[in-house]
């Protein structure tokens, strides 16, 4: 059973990071970016390592999305 | 550097690279192999020794609590670095946004966000610091609950606007709260020195395995680490805040 949640993590973890490499437009990359960072964190709870994962949410969800989309946002005025 | 003698630099790099990869990969323990002896150890001795029941918890704060001590340092260190980086240059004033179509007032965000956004303010505060105080009994601690601390305020920012969340996020309070934090951690180090043992040894009173207050220096150490990262990740946004929304260049 533990191994089957494993195998799905790691598909999800390859599938996302594959899509992460895939999407060319940089405010779309940062949601794949996003969703890419939630299938580690699902990958760590798969192996029983709370703390990272929770670590890897707060990282993945909330500061690397924030930076990278105030990034753009701050690209995009400069540009008008 | 010619394209010949790039390429030639990139082979050699690739080569070491490969090798120093090849030698690590093939040293790694099995997938779903046995736990290391060492972590057998410390799940064996963490509970008894320190009072706590999140082993992870006992390593960073204080078995290795000098390694958090110096990652501690690294985040203020990185912080500071940004804000020097996206201060206002000399080329470039702070004012708010004009609008652009005076005539038509920017409708006031609806009552449905604004109550999404108290509603789950208050969630993130008290998930924030239940994370941060129970870092010894559960997954989590001062670093993941700093953040969930900081994120409240982009939960202000998104239903409100800048101008209301600049009112909760006074410059001074967050460079004191991360400047604290970090110094925090280093006091709470020497109390060990204090008791005439060595640094950052767990000095403190354990408490009862289990128990809200237990863990000694682990948890006073997590409160601190929540502290500066909270102050230091509200800063991190801030400062990006303003380069998007107040900062502007000159004109000529």
């Amino acid at each position: 059973m533990s191994q089957a949640v494993i195998v799905v993590a790691l598909v999800w973890v390859a599938a996302a990071g594959t899509a992460v490499v895939l999407t060319r437009d940089p405010l779309r990359q940062a949601f794949t970016a996003g969703f890419f960072g939630l299938a580690l964190a699902f990958f760590y709870l798969s192996l029983q390592a709370g703390d990272v994962a929770l670590s890897q949410i707060v990282v993945g969800a909330i500061a690397l999305p924030l930076i990278v989309l105030l990034s753009l946002a701050k690209v995009r005025k400069d540009r008008e | 550097m010619s394209r010949r003698a790039r390429l030639v630099f990139f082979a050699v790099a690739v080569a070491a690279l490969a090798v120093a990869l090849g030698v690590g990969l093939a040293g790694l323990p099995s997938f779903g192999a046995q736990l290391s002896a060492y972590a057998r150890m410390l799940n064996e001795l963490a509970p008894g020794q320190r009072h706590v029941t999140d082993v992870v918890s006992a390593i960073s704060f204080d078995y290795r609590g000098i390694d958090t001590l110096f990652e501690e340092f690294i985040l203020l260190s990185a912080v500071a670095g940004i804000s020097v980086l996206l201060r206002p240059l000399s080329d470039e004033t702070r004012r708010l946004p004009q609008d652009k179509a005076p005539d038509r007032t920017i409708p006031p965000p609806s009552p449905a966000v604004w109550l999404l956004a108290v509603f789950l303010s208050s969630l993130l505060l008290l998930t924030g610091i239940e994370t941060v105080t129970h870092g010894q009994l559960t997954p989590g601690g001062g670093f993941q609950g700093g953040v969930i601390l900081a994120s409240v305020l982009y939960v202000v920012y998104l239903g409100t606007n800048y101008v209301t969340v600049e009112r909760f996020q006074p410059d001074a309070l967050l460079e004191a709260s991360d400047g604290l934090g970090a110094s925090g951690y280093v006091l709470i180090g020497l109390l060990g020195l204090l008791a005439g043992t060595s640094f950052l040894s767990n000095v403190v009173g354990l408490g009862v395995t289990g128990d809200a207050v237990s863990g000694g220096t682990i948890q006073l150490l997590n409160v601190v680490v929540g502290v500066e990262v909270a102050g230091g990740f509200a800063i991190l946004a801030s400062e990006f805040l303003d380069q998007t929304s107040v900062i502007r260049t000159k004109r000529r």
